[in-house]
This record gives structure tokens, C-alpha cells and sequence, in this order.
């Protein structure tokens, strides 16, 4: 039996089924990012002062993400374009572009924004050190800035046995550039490029050290809400990049060769959910990245 | 076309991101107000929002009103208990 309503339209609702089975899935979704976001935003306000790290994250390479994806939203919908003029080669080609830019998107992340984290280290120091590591945290420069305090020394850990080891009683960290110069008013906000850790050593004792681990989910709610945002975010686009493989691939010419508008709808109703993964990332590039 | 416009509001973004509004409350305000343009002109545009089918407004239209109570929740619970602020 054939799949009824799948070019032409149902008469009670006025569109093609796949049309409502998306909308209605992308209305779910909407409530699965809502709790997350909502999650972001109630963690955010009871965070501390200085207790919501910003300037963490990497900037351009954010920003060339945004790009990406919004590019390849672009391509989506001039493939189907192409599709409804059935121009099959300039479909393929707009297809394998947009796919190419889900992989992009995909690789920057896991090969190297989210490893460049698992890779740094914070330490936040205990409130009766503060004066210990004044020198490196700056908290009198802070405070007669109207900055907020700065309650973490960030960096490249040098003996990263320290983590797991009992016996070895200190963290050896090469500073990030706001620890190792704290009073320098070009430190007083985050930079658009990445400045990479210093070669100033700083000897942390692990008595003083409030909690210190690597930039993982464990280490702040700020790393915990970005890495599940994130992730969730990142599934959906290896999800979508998945679909639109098999869509780009022969076994779909054969369904273009027996009813071409059955594909252009298939392709219309993956667009739709490739734009809601574009609309999330908007959202998501300046809450985590920039504020 | 749009897809440049995009394109430019996401450089706007990051532009604004380091111009200082006088509170981070402002920066973020402006910060959301650009990206919620940007997501209705993707929805309005590339998802063809602007022009479709009753049905689907109903189902937006519900789906934002739940959403729009999940955000409550937020302050709801905002004065269950006294943290730092």
C-alpha cells in the first residue's frame, strides 16, 4: 500500500502529512531546548559573583560556526529550489555543499574546540587564600574597577599527575594571560582572539584550592550547561547530516526518477529541521560565547 | 540575500559583544533582541513561517505558549529560596 498524502495534500488539514509530522516534532524539540535554556538562565542568575566565567570560549572560530551553519541553511534551501525547477546535478552539488558544512561544523567542534577544553585547567581558590594569590588573581584592581572578583586561576597545567595523585601537593600551572598579569587593564575584558596559556609558572598548594579540575562539565555550571547545550545541539547536527547523506546518495535518484516533488517534500521537511538546528545555534553562539 | 543578512547580524553580534552598554544586563538584552531577529527571519524566511498553513500556526501558537511557561517557572521558583544576588 502506498504512503497516502505524501505529495498531495489532505483535505481537513490543507498539507502533505510529513508537513504536520515535522512541525509537530519540531514543537517537541522546542520544549526539549526550552528546559535546557530555561535551566541556562535559572543557573545563570543564582550564580555568584565572578562565579560565571566569561571569555572562555574561542571566538572567531564561534563565529566561523555561525557562518557555517547559517551557509549551509542557505544551500538547504536552494537545493530544494533546485529540486522544485528539477535541476537534478545543481541539487546534488547544493546537497554535498550542505553536508559539507554540517561536517565542517561537526569536526571544529569535537577535533578541536571541546579537546582545547578537556586540555585547560581552573582551580578555584578558597576565600582566606585570596590574599596568597593576590598576585596572580588581581582582586584589588578588580574591585577598584567595578570588575567582578576573580575567584579562579586559570591555565595550562604542567604536571597534570596532580589531578589523580594524592601525594604530590601542588598544581604547577602556566598562567592564562589575565592570571599572569592581572593588574593590566587589557585583562579587564575577554579578548576576540585567543591568547594562548603564558610561560609565567605559578606553584598553586592543593590545601588552598577550593575545587580544580580540567575544563569539564564538572568544573563550573557555565562548562555543565555549555557541554550538554552543546552536545544536545551537536547530535541534532549529526543527525541532520546523516539524513541529508542518504537524500544526496543514488538510492534517492531512483525516488527523483519515479516522483520528483515526493523528494523535493522529503528535502523541505529536513530543511525545516536543519534551519530549527541553525535557529538553536543563534541563540547559542551569544549566550555561551559572547555575554 | 538573506542568508547575507545573516551573516551580517552575526557580525553585529560579536561587535556589539565588545562595546560596553554600561551593564552586562544591557549588553545581554541587545545581544538576545539581535538574535531573536535573526531567528525570525529564519523562521519567517527559510522555514516559510511567513506564509503557511492555519494548522501550523495552531501548533506554534501552543507550542509557544508552553514555552513561554516553562520560562516562568524561572520565576517562580526566583523567590523559593535566598541564594547570593
Amino acid at each position: 500500500m502506498e504512503i497516502p498524502y505524501t505529495v498531495s495534500t489532505r483535505p481537513d488539514t490543507g498539507l502533505w502529512n510529513a508537513k504536520v509530522g515535522i512541525w509537530l516534532f519540531l514543537a517537541s524539540e522546542v520544549m526539549l531546548f526550552g528546559g535546557l535554556f530555561s535551566a541556562y538562565i535559572f543557573l545563570r542568575l543564582d550564580a555568584p559573583p565572578g562565579m560565571w566565567p566569561h571569555g572562555l570560549l574561542n571566538v572567531p572560530v564561534g563565529t566561523m560556526n555561525t557562518a557555517i551553519l547559517i551557509m549551509s541553511s542557505v544551500t538547504v534551501v536552494l537545493a530544494w529550489a533546485a529540486l522544485k525547477m528539477r535541476r537534478y546535478r545543481a541539487y546534488w552539488w547544493y546537497m554535498l555543499a550542505t553536508i559539507l558544512c554540517g561536517v565542517i561544523f561537526l569536526a571544529v567542534k569535537l577535533v578541536y574546540e571541546w579537546p582545547q577544553k578537556f586540555d585547560h585547567f581552573g582551580a578555584y581558590i578558597k576565600p582566606d587564600a585570596f590574599a596568597k594569590y593576590e598576585q596572580y588573581l588581581g582582586n584589588e584592581h578588580a574591585a577598584a574597577k567595578g570588575l567582578p572578583p576573580r575567584l579562579e586561576i586559570t591555565g595550562h597545567l604542567h604536571n597534570r599527575a596532580a589531578l589523580t595523585d594524592p601525594n604530590i601537593k601542588e598544581y604547577e600551572v602556566y598562567l592564562d594571560p589575565v592570571n599572569a598579569d592581572p593588574t593590566n587593564p587589557a585583562m579587564d575584558r575577554p579578548h576576540f582572539f585567543y591568547i594562548p596559556p603564558t610561560h609565567k609558572l605559578a606553584t598553586i598548594e592543593k590545601d588552598d584550592v577550593e575545587r580544580a579540575t580540567m575544563f569539564l562539565p564538572t568544573h563550573s555550571a557555565y562548562f555543565a550547561s555549555y557541554f550538554t547545550i552543546t552536545g544536545l545541539h551537536g547530535m541534532h547536527v549529526l543527525g541532520g547530516v546523516l539524513v541529508f547523506i542518504y537524500m544526496w546518495l543514488p538510492v534517492s535518484k531512483k525516488l527523483y526518477q519515479r516522483n520528483p516533488e515526493h523528494l523535493a517534500n522529503r528535502v523541505e521537511v529536513a530543511g525545516l529541521f536543519w534551519h530549527f538546528v541553525d535557529l538553536i545555534w543563534i541563540f547559542v553562539f551569544p549566550l555561551f560565547y559572547l555575554l | 540575500m538573506v542568508g547575507g543578512l545573516l551573516l551580517a547580524f552575526t557580525a553585529i553580534t560579536v561587535a556589539l559583544s565588545y562595546v560596553d552598554f554600561g551593564a552586562r544586563k544591557a549588553n545581554i538584552a541587545v545581544a538576545m533582541l539581535v538574535a531573536t531577529l535573526k531567528a525570525g527571519m529564519v523562521a519567517a524566511i527559510f522555514m516559510h513561517l511567513a506564509a503557511e498553513k492555519r494548522l501550523i500556526y495552531r501548533i506554534l501558537i501552543f507550542t509557544g505558549f508552553f514555552v513561554l511557561g516553562l520560562f516562568w517557572l524561572i520565576f517562580l521558583a526566583w523567590y523559593d529560596y535566598p541564594i547570593f544576588r
